[in-house]
């Protein structure tokens, strides 16, 4: 049933680890950093990316899978993309 | 030629038919799936930012309204499961039955925990006066709210009730369903010992449901939480 291509299974209780430091280091640099908001909006933003990353290929093992599923998860990510970008501009403009 | 072989003929596409994606079909329906499930929350974070940036005042400052530790807690509940999720993947991969199980369970005790600590945390804000409409007259939140205006974000207390309890609400009943789907799978599939190193594609297809859930609570925690 496992169509990915073969592996070993990743560390997971690593990742775990991963994910448990990243949300104790978002949470001190949202409470206790002394930094500019935009810069802590910025640094929060890609502490969360990251965390949504490490989740999305190792848990759901995106990293070890074919191509061709690869771009089936990566197809909606530009259209949401945009949806925001367009979004935005109602603000800016 | 009969006449169901002649339908059937003209029914083929004239060119030879080719491998898919080299996935079963349920796991591709569920990538798919996550796919709608993508463009879904996009939708909402999107009307967030635009409520949030578009608003004529200042929303709360964090940690004034909502609490942190609780959620941050329950973040904690999520990513474990998560972890859970996928050891017990690892597990029927390789044939283990009793970590399977084991790991299977933690994860719907972990999901399960996530909605409870969430309707604990709905009760407490309800309860203080935060509603999806604003602030409740004369509650706490609103008293406080009225002695500070511009840390409370009172301009935008309704904006800010609506778009927390749409975002998290929709995230939870998420939770709610791959609880109920799991706690399906473990009764009927996962204690009667029916997944096997050969077959257990439940396992992965509720999985990639379960960590895209997971995946979602922590981008909705960074902005709904601590920007």
């Amino acid at each position: 049933m496992d169509t990915a291509q073969p592996h070993k299974h990743p560390n997971y209780l690593l990742i775990w680890l991963y994910l448990f430091l990243l949300t104790v280091a978002e949470l001190g640099l949202a409470f206790e950093l002394p930094i500019s908001r935009n810069m802590k909006l910025i640094l929060l933003l890609f502490l969360a990316v990251w965390k949504a990353l490490l989740v999305a290929l190792f848990f759901m093992h995106l990293k070890f899978e074919r191509w061709n599923l690869r771009i089936l998860a990566i197809v909606p990510l530009p259209l949401a993309a945009i949806l925001i970008l367009a979004v935005i501009t109602e603000h800016i403009w | 030629m009969t006449h169901a072989a002649v339908a059937a003929s003209a029914m083929r596409p004239p060119f030879p038919a080719e491998r898919g994606v080299d996935v079963y079909n349920k796991k591709l329906g569920m990538w798919v799936f996550l796919g709608s499930e993508v463009m879904f929350f996009t939708a909402l974070i999107g009307s967030y930012v635009i409520l949030r940036f578009g608003a004529p005042g200042p929303w709360a400052l964090p940690g004034k309204v909502l609490n942190i530790p609780v959620t941050a807690f329950n973040t904690f509940l999520l990513i474990c499961s998560s972890v859970s999720m996928v050891k017990a993947y690892a597990a029927i991969a390789n044939g283990d039955q009793k970590w399977l199980k084991i790991w299977f369970g933690l994860t719907i005790l972990c999901g399960a925990g996530f909605v409870s600590v969430q309707a604990y945390e709905y009760t407490h804000l309800i309860h203080h006066g935060f509603l999806p409409s604003g602030y409740r007259d004369g509650s706490e939140l609103a008293e406080l709210a009225a002695a500070n205006p511009v840390m409370y974000g009172q301009a935008v207390a309704g904006l800010y009730g609506s778009t927390f309890f749409t975002m998290t609400g929709f995230h939870g009943f998420h939770v709610t369903c791959g609880v109920i789907s799991m706690l399906y799978l473990y009764v009927t599939r996962v204690l009667p010992g029916k997944y096997t190193k050969d077959d257990h594609a439940g396992v992965e297809v509720v999985g990639l449901y379960w960590h895209f859930v997971d995946l979602v609570w922590i981008i909705l925690f960074t902005i709904v939480y601590l920007i």
